[in-house]
């Protein structure tokens, strides 16, 4: 799919993050869907009032109306969406294993994959791509700049299909962040939680000069030693 | 419109550990006597509120706060005295209330209960609470305070405790109810849930421009007008150092409370905090460091951007001498204080 197909933006979570990647969208001029766990009511006036223009709706009618799916929900609660639902849709990972609302890591996670691993192989026939994981929600409100601002952040994406990365990094750009772009799911990892990324907001260059010393750094050692 | 004459301002502490002047650090119980000497001070400055919080930790001092509250109380005449904050979902409502209403005997009246979740989780596998059923203990544990909060005979029953059939808690209070604030962090749930039960609410900024809270004060307002619940001026808390000098405050700042967030960072896989963030926070996002003049101006542009009741400056953050910690509350009752008003006046007149 290319960008400028895209113009409906579906969010699964209306909390923290997914209310400030609704505000980015509607600034970045899509129609946004947005919906959490339970019914409209839920949601309806916290969607009004922190961003208005945002369409408070449940899972399968923000999945159907959109062009793009964003998860942000947390990790541990994926499994409670029917693999189904996202059939056919290119859709962005937001998640990250975060202990403190997902309790004990191998309940949540195989240790043997990375958590995008899992996940897209939890919703098989989506196109899943990984960003916006690793900046804190008030950094992504507060830093998305235009283009060419030299006070710019970026963001880390990465997946297995080519295509669909290069339309996130597009995405990315238009919601205000320069991207540094893998073509590789499992390379997730760098920007979890442990990582030197994570929680961090940097410029391209820095975050690029990270990215690509990521063996040298002391959690890019942890994670080769354990995948060895 | 900030209403300047009912203003509350506070001072809390984690209870951090004190340094001595050569650098190496206090016990944690000279620490903690420490927090009864500055308690005694805010309160003879005239400071609304004295906040310490709870935690279960080797770099805090105070597990226990209502007994350190409880000493305060007897050494103190006006400060209301508050615990920042009590850890409900891993706690019994029934002694969380039992604690509070003792507190409150002791301070005639004084006690002020602040309900939340706090910056740590250490407090729910000691006592042998999964941290997964986080909002389902909170919930549960709110509804059963907010009855006991009635001083009425109580018959309930959940998921996490023992029911009660008629039961009374003792002691009752003098004037018949605790006050009770929640404190919340950036969730828009935790709003909606304070709107519901019907307490004041107080908010941790850690991090960011206070503005980008104007949209969750909003939502507390329309939730409140559309739920026809109670609405209360919103409350604050953030940190802050205070120093005479501009350079010298950045500079005890930077290290114990950039110290202290990195050490928080690691447990939770954070990058530590860059200069670049830390300056950032000081200039124009929740850190209020700096001059009495320079915390006092940014202090109210909070209070009006924000429209707030209340502000509290979180003290101590790291490991601060006891010279530092005292001087910064001193200039926060006698210079910042008096100067947020005056500002805050000012701009009143101006409008
Ligand atoms: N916080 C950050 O700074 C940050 C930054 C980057 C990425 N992340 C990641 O983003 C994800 C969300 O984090 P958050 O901080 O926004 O969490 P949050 O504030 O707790 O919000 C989670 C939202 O997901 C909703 N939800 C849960 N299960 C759902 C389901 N089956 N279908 C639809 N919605 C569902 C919840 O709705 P209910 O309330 O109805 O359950 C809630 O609105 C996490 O994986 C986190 O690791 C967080």
């Amino acid at each position: 799919m290319d960008i400028q197909e895209i113009r409906n933006v579906g969010i699964l979570g209306a909390g923290k993050v997914g209310i400030v990647l609704a505000g980015l969208a509607l600034d970045a001029g899509y129609t946004v869907r947005i919906s959490g766990s339970g019914s409209v009511e839920k949601i309806a006036l916290t969607i009004k009032t922190l961003v208005p223009g945002a369409i408070a709706s449940e899972n399968a009618d923000v999945v159907a109306n959109s062009d793009i799916v964003i998860l942000a929900i947390p990790l541990s609660r994926y499994k409670n969406i029917a693999p189904a639902l996202l059939q056919g849709k290119l859709v962005i990972d937001a998640m990250n294993y975060w202990w403190e609302t997902d309790g004990i890591r191998e309940e949540v996670l195989d240790p043997s994959s990375t958590s995008s691993e899992q996940v897209q192989a939890y919703f098989h026939g989506a196109t899943l791509v990984k960003t916006f994981n690793h900046m804190g929600y008030h950094n992504l409100q507060e830093e998305a700049r235009s283009a060419g601002d030299p006070k710019r952040k970026a963001l880390f994406v990465t997946g297995n299909d080519h295509d669909a990365v290069d339309t996130v990094a597009s995405f990315v750009d238009s919601m205000g962040f320069d991207t540094v772009v893998h073509y590789r799911l499992a390379d997730g990892i760098m920007t979890e939680p442990g990582s030197p990324l994570f929680g961090a907001s940097l410029r391209r260059p820095e975050l690029k000069d990270i990215i690509d010393h990521f063996d040298q750094t002391e959690f890019g050692q942890k994670i080769a030693a354990q995948t060895r | 419109m900030v209403d300047i004459d009912h203003l509350e301002f506070g001072l809390e502490t984690f209870g951090d550990i004190v340094a001595n002047e050569d650098g190496s650090l206090q016990t944690a119980a000279q620490s903690i006597r420490q927090i009864v000497k500055e308690g005694q001070l805010a309160d003879e400055l005239g400071v609304s509120v004295f906040g310490v919080g709870e935690h279960h930790r080797p770099d805090y001092s105070v597990s226990s706060p209502e007994t350190v509250l409880g000493a305060l109380a007897s050494v103190t005449d006006q400060i209301k005295l508050a615990i920042a904050v009590t850890v409900l979902s891993s706690d019994d409502p029934v002694r969380v209330y039992e604690r509070f209403a003792t507190l409150d005997a002791l301070s005639s009246g004084r006690a002020q209960v602040m309900l939340g979740r706090g910056s740590f989780t250490e407090s729910f596998p000691l006592f042998g609470y999964d941290l997964t059923d986080y909002d389902d203990l909170f919930n549960e544990k709110l509804a059963l305070y907010d009855l006991l909060r009635r001083e009425k005979p109580v018959t309930w029953s959940g998921k996490f405790r023992a029911s009660l059939k008629d039961q009374d808690v003792y002691p009752k209070t003098d004037h018949g109810r605790l006050e009770t604030y929640i404190g919340i962090g950036g969730s828009p749930e935790s709003i909606i849930r304070s709107v519901k039960v019907g307490y004041k609410v107080i908010i941790a900024i850690i991090g960011g421009q206070a503005m980008r809270f104007k949209p969750y004060i909003d939502l507390y307002h329309a939730a409140a007008q559309q739920l026809h619940r109670p609405e209360y001026p919103i409350a604050v808390h953030s940190h802050g150092f205070i120093a005479d000098d501009e350079d010298e405050a950045v500079e005890v700042a930077f290290k114990n409370i950039k110290a202290n967030f990195d050490r928080i960072g690691l447990t939770r896989g954070w990058a530590p905090m860059s200069r670049e963030q830390f300056d950032g926070e000081t200039k124009v996002g929740s850190f209020y460091v700096g001059t009495p003049e320079h915390v006092a101006q940014r202090i109210a542009r909070t209070i009006a951007q924000l429209d707030l009741g209340r502000f509290d400056l979180v003290y101590g953050a790291g490991n601060q001498t006891a010279a530092q910690r005292e001087h910064m509350i001193e200039l926060y009752g006698t210079q910042v204080i008096p100067r947020v008003k005056e500002i805050l006046a000012e701009t009143a007149v101006a409008k």
